[in-house]
């Protein structure tokens, strides 16, 4: 026969301070463990949705980021002759060369330090060459003057970032023409001229990087072949997508080992700590226990009522710390991608399933830590316990 | 002794919770002192600097380089001491799973500029000597397994080709903050195998007197204002603090789950702690029936409280500090130095007694002012 969980409810409600201390210790537990994913999961989607299947990011053989990596103007005419790169419209090929430096900008907060970000110099055809990109405020770039788009990110976090303003690189001033966002990407933290602005003030007469679209989305490795084929370039080529995903490994595993480590080491302490207040609970309510057992409740359904009840707090514990978490979706944090020494910002992400995660972690919690006080409810002799 | 043997009998009782209590607060204290660390490790990476040297950069982006020309012209310079250089090398060396820093710098003038970074007088001779000279951090050593007098050959991502070095020295840092895991090489073989473009990635001088920084600063700057690469000058630390806040809110970040990790599992632990003496009600009952005091009472289990905290506290904040120290951990070249502060360890051994007192207290009260009459009939 089962023992009733109004019963477990009934003990609960009994000793609320217990119940409430309990509670919310695994609350902060799942707060922290999905937090920390929801971080490691922002910065997961900021670096691939960066990336495009279709695309084709071509560096200088042997160099691993745009940093490290030139290419001529030579160059870039042989890669935008090539008959994998899609045509656009106007029958041009869709293909962006890309200047590509780091930049130091004062912050709001914080104007005695200087934050590294990314200037990118773009072609015309990069607004087709990347599907995600979108406008959202003014109009693009004109390639005559000293004009820049920024990603969205940068808005509020830097001085003089509005359209119709002006930011200084390079000793002289650039009008703010346009925000762009692109779902979320790390170009969201760019800053975008035209190339033949950023050209002279930068680097001379290299590009970093050069980014095409396929003409074929499943050519990819014939695009690879011919282009590292061929013998008048010296260059890698590979999918945008994959180069994102690779950029993004550094930090990411970083931060899914700090996300495992820490809630590990939480989920431990918090595990102990459940199973010392059912210990505790289980001693205290030693009558209680003899009493069922002499009006003929089974020990089996003893240890279930028990860990019922363990999983029970557990799991308003769990409730408790989504709600608590939930606040922190959408904020915007930032940090170096320590692949390009630039800083980038992402979101904490929050998903249901990482909500879902939490809520089984904290039942995982609150089983384990019901566990062992259970069965010793289980085992205690009625003669024993009643004295 | 009856206290002490009442105490012990209080401890060994039930050892399983014992133990867990002294577990969990272990757990939370080391990992408090474990995430506090990487906090005061990136601020101390912020501070580091000697006052006296500045850092002469483009002022455009600090990847783009400056002219090598510069260094005379700063040499010739009003108050102006020694004058250094050094370039961003970026190669990978193997699978390229270990990454490490690589230098190009003017060899005796460098090593003059950072007498924190200590090599043997033998081997920074030898090092000065051969142009394919590399002196590498020690840690490098146990990392590679490389031996003094070996070739290396890294790739280069900037300087495309192979690269190959012979390792004339090994230098250890003083200065636990400068990273015990980068390598330095002949500036001019670098310049003479990419065809000597005559490039600098950044300056480094020395003056005299750390009051002239900005007056110097400025000076330089106003010096290269109208050239093609103007520069920015600051004091070193301020250079080294622009990495380190590149680490973003980080820090915050770790602060917050700290606090919030400790917070958590002290509430339970203190819970349980507390439900663990108020089961022992018909016991101090009898303990007061036989003649102890109130205060001897409250002493008890305050005592019990403070005993069982205390261990826990040494063996997380301990444990955080010879763990961190005895496998000299500094995450893969992350966070050099890193190692527990005192002052986390005081931190850490504050919030243990709060702890002691926020879940030894109540119950030590309760035991004090029990009546017997109740206590006793409470039971049966």
């Amino acid at each position: 026969m089962k023992i009733p969980i109004v019963y477990n409810i009934r003990s609960l409600l009994g000793r609320p301070l217990s119940t409430a201390l309990t509670a919310l210790g695994i609350a902060l537990v799942v707060a922290v463990f999905i937090g920390m994913l929801a971080l490691a999961n922002g910065f997961a989607v900021a670096l691939k949705t960066t990336g495009s299947e279709e695309n084709v990011l071509v560096l200088r053989k042997g160099a691993d980021n745009e940093m490290s990596s030139g290419i001529d103007r030579a160059s870039t005419s042989i890669i935008a002759s090539f008959p994998h790169v899609k045509q656009g419209a106007d029958g041009a090929p869709l293909v962006s060369p890309e200047v590509y430096v780091v930049i130091p900008m004062g912050r709001i907060t914080d104007t005695t330090t200087y934050a590294n970000v990314v200037l990118r110099g773009v072609s015309d055809k990069v607004w087709d060459v990347r599907a995600n990109l979108q406008i959202i405020d003014g109009r693009r770039p004109d390639a005559a003057k000293n004009e820049v788009c920024l990603g969205t990110k940068l808005i509020g976090r830097f001085p003089r970032t509005g359209v119709g303003e002006a930011i200084t690189i390079a000793g002289r001033p650039w009008e703010v023409v346009c925000h762009f966002t692109a779902d979320g990407a790390s170009f969201e933290s760019e800053i975008w001229g035209m190339n033949e602005q950023v050209m002279p003030v930068m680097r001379g007469q290299v590009f970093q990087s050069v980014t095409f679209r396929l003409a074929d989305a499943g050519a990819f490795d014939e695009a690879k072949r011919a282009l590292e084929g061929d013998q008048r370039l010296q260059v890698d080529a590979q999918r945008e997508s994959v180069f994102y995903a690779k950029q993004s490994e550094l930090l990411g595993s970083i931060l899914n080992i700090l996300a495992i480590l820490i809630t590990s080491i939480m989920a431990v302490g918090a595990i102990f700590g459940a199973v010392n207040t059912m210990y505790a609970a289980v001693a205290s309510r030693s009558s209680e226990i003899a009493v069922l057992l002499t009006l003929g409740f089974r020990p089996v359904s003893i240890m279930v009522s028990f860990l019922a009840e363990s999983a029970l707090i557990a799991l308003i514990g769990g409730v408790i710390g989504c709600l608590i978490v939930l606040p922190v979706n959408g904020i915007v944090t930032s940090t170096t991608n320590w692949a390009s020494f630039s800083e980038i910002a992402f979101s904490f992400r929050i998903t249901p399933g990482l909500l879902l995660t939490g809520l089984i972690f904290a039942l995982v919690m609150g089983v384990l830590g019901g566990f062992f006080p259970a069965r010793r409810a289980a085992k205690m002799l009625v003669v024993q316990a009643i004295r | 002794m009856k206290f002490f043997s009442l105490l012990k009998a209080n401890l060994f009782r039930s050892r399983k919770r014992t133990f867990l209590t002294i577990a969990s607060v272990a757990l939370a204290l080391f990992l408090f002192a474990s995430l506090r660390t990487v906090v005061t490790t990136i601020a101390a990476a912020a501070q580091f600097g000697s006052a006296r040297r500045l850092v002469v950069t483009n002022s455009t982006g600090f990847v783009l380089p400056l002219p090598v020309a510069y260094a005379n012209r700063l040499e010739a310079m009003e108050g102006i001491g020694t004058v250094t250089w050094a370039n961003w090398f970026g190669g990978k060396y193997g699978d390229n799973k270990r990454f490490f820093g690589q230098f190009a710098v003017d060899p005796e003038s460098y090593l003059a500029m950072y007498p924190e970074m200590s090599v043997p007088a033998d081997q920074k001779e030898a090092f000065f000597r051969d142009r394919s000279g590399a002196l590498i951090g020690k840690r490098l050593l146990d990392v590679f397994g490389w031996k003094v007098g070996q070739s290396i050959t890294l790739q280069g991502t900037i300087f495309p080709g192979d690269w190959t070095f012979t390792i004339s020295g090994v230098y250890t840092p003083t200065d636990a903050v400068i990273n015990d895991d980068m390598m330095l090489f002949h500036w001019e073989y670098l310049d003479e195998k990419i065809g000597r473009p005559g490039i600098a990635g950044w300056y480094i001088f020395e003056i005299d007197r750390p009051e002239d920084a900005a007056r110097i600063s400025k000076a330089v700057d106003d010096q290269f204002r109208s050239s093609p690469a103007p520069t920015k000058t600051g004091t070193e630390q301020a250079f080294n603090a622009s990495f380190a806040t590149m680490w973003g809110n980080i820090s915050l970040l770790m602060n917050t789950i700290g606090m919030a990790v400790v917070f958590a599992i002290l509430l339970v632990t203190a819970n349980a702690m507390m439900m663990s003496a108020r089961e022992r009600t018909r016991e101090i009952a009898v303990l007061k029936t036989i003649g102890f005091s109130d205060r001897r009472l409250f002493t008890l289990v305050m005592a019990e409280a403070g005993l069982v905290t205390m261990i826990g506290a040494v063996l997380g904040l301990g444990g955080a500090k010879l763990l961190y120290k005895g496998t000299n951990f500094n995450a893969a070249g992350f966070l050099p130095g890193f190692d527990v502060t005192t002052s986390t360890l005081l931190i850490g051994s504050g919030i243990a007694l709060a702890l002691m007192l926020a879940s030894g207290i109540a119950p030590a009260l309760r035991a004090a002012r029990l009546p017997v009459v109740t206590a006793l009939r409470s039971v049966e």
